[in-house]
């Protein structure tokens, strides 16, 4: 057991707006350290990996700071990690957005919307729920998170997609395994169904 | 299925809201957090914040309004009013805004829309444009300004600067089409003839825009009947519909808004 106050990582690599994340997290009952120095994260409980923006430069930013083997290292030991938006894509193995390898932690690409979409896809969409995942529960299916992104993930393995959402085909919106949960949308943007996610993912983390 | 966003534009001046919301008793009204507090509880789908003042000396004062809100209130959070430059983006970005909001800036500097959509992604950089309807003696003909987007003889609307007190010379559909190409991530368009008439959005320039670009197209000036949202969803194409003093002074809520677009098939977030 963790705990009562876990100690929740936030990886910094300059990929966006972390403030709302930090907020979320300690509104239930979370200390946060926002850090972009291995010995921070390691000696976190859990790790959220957020992020918004460019693939590449963000990949960059990851290996400058040898972030990217930290990252599989801590997913592989089962450390509890949150990654959102850009922080679920960047688990797959490569993106059409860019050239840098990915992290490679769940097979698949991750893939540009079609023309004739507006994209980016921004707004509030659904949710369908495929997997029961504490992380996930209390929230009912097709309730609305907040997504802003033009690149879904497109997974090899569909055992692993907890969540999918429709733009104009059905994509996934939330993939998990092992101690890893990642969502597209922005649970910190989204109301209060986000911030539930938030408080089940810190009891998940204290469950551990 | 995406759902069509409902968003309250609320003034600051020097940290405070004017013409905060009159109807409901709040403690105070002038207050940006309490106000983003009762509009997300209403069912705003995102809120924008307009720096009135914009001037640089209050940058600061507004860094604190942002910061502040986006504490509390976890929807996502646009900030305009005298962005200049990338540094301006950068620190409302950190203070906690989800997006800025650029407009005279674009005029005088095109090239601020690739250099920021390149630096922090489209996603956070939203184009507002005030667009008026030209008459024949307000015609501004400017050849320093490039062909891909000056007002020609078909030009229908024109680009206002400065909170709308000069013209351009600039025509609102080519300069859409041109923001969007560049990386806008959003266009925030406001009918300067509608602004204040509560007579219902300017249709004909929404439908004009949205059928020229690819980005999410939100419609500002003119919402007075609970219709006039509908209609710049339906017929507009709007992706998101703005409005300032229907809601502040309490004419319908979010929430009857949503309730209505609902009745009429629209895809809303439910939020009650």
């Amino acid at each position: 057991m963790i705990k009562e106050k876990p100690l929740i990582g936030v990886v910094d690599y300059q990929a966006g707006n972390l403030r709302s994340v930090q907020k979320a997290l300690e509104k239930f009952g979370a200390q946060v350290v926002i850090s972009s120095e291995k010995q921070h994260l390691l000696n976190a409980d859990a790790i959220v990996f957020p992020g918004q923006g460019a693939c590449d430069a963000s990949m960059q930013n990851l290996k400058k700071k040898s972030l990217d083997e930290l990252l599989i290292r801590l997913i592989n030991d089962q450390v509890p990690f949150l990654g959102v938006c850009l922080g679920l894509q960047l688990l797959l193995e490569n993106s059409e957005e860019g050239i840098e390898d990915c992290l490679g932690v769940i097979q698949g690409n991750v893939k540009k919307f079609s023309p004739g979409l507006k994209i980016p896809h921004m707004g509030w969409n659904q949710v369908e729920w495929k997997i029961d995942h504490p992380v996930f529960k209390n929230i009912p299916n097709y309730q609305n998170f907040y997504f802003v992104h033009s690149y879904y993930a497109d997974l090899v393995d569909e055992s692993l997609i907890a969540g999918v959402t429709q733009y104009g085909h059905k994509f996934s919106s939330a993939v998990c395994f092992d101690n890893v949960i990642a969502t597209q949308f922005h649970p910190e943007k989204s109301g209060s169904w986000g911030l539930q996610i938030y408080n089940n993912f810190i009891e998940f983390v204290i469950g551990v | 299925m995406l759902t069509k966003r409902i968003i309250p534009c609320l003034d600051v001046d020097q940290g405070r809201v004017v013409k905060g919301i009159s109807f409901v008793n709040l403690r105070d009204a002038g207050d940006p957090v309490e106000l983003a507090r009762f509009y997300d509880q209403e069912g705003a789908d995102e809120l924008v914040f307009l720096d009135i003042t914009a001037s640089s000396d209050n940058r600061n004062i507004m860094e604190n309004v942002v910061k502040s809100v986006s504490e509390e209130v976890f929807i996502p959070l646009t900030v305009g009013g005298g962005i200049r430059n990338k540094e301006d983006i950068r620190l409302m970005l950190e203070s906690g805004a989800d997006k800025v909001s650029l407009n005279s800036a674009v005029l005088s500097n095109p090239d601020i829309i690739y250099q920021s959509a390149d630096f922090f992604g489209s996603q956070c950089i939203v184009c507002a444009i005030d667009a008026k309807r030209i008459s024949d003696t307000s015609v501004t003909f400017n050849d320093q300004i490039s062909e891909e987007y000056s007002i020609d003889s078909s030009t229908e609307w024109e680009v206002y600067s400065h909170g709308g007190r000069k013209p351009t010379g600039i025509d609102v559909v080519k300069w859409s089409k041109y923001v969007a190409q560049m990386g806008a991530g959003e266009i925030l368009l406001t009918s300067m003839d509608r602004d204040g008439q509560e007579s219902g959005y300017d249709i004909q320039l929404l439908k004009d825009v949205s059928n020229q670009i690819s980005i999410p197209l939100i419609a500002s000036g003119g919402a007075g009947k609970i219709e006039h949202f509908k209609q710049a969803i339906e017929h507009g194409k709007a992706d998101a519909v703005l409005a300032a003093s229907t809601f502040h002074f309490g004419t319908f809520s979010i929430n009857q808004v949503k309730q209505y677009l609902q009745d009429h098939h629209i895809p809303i977030r439910k939020t009650y």
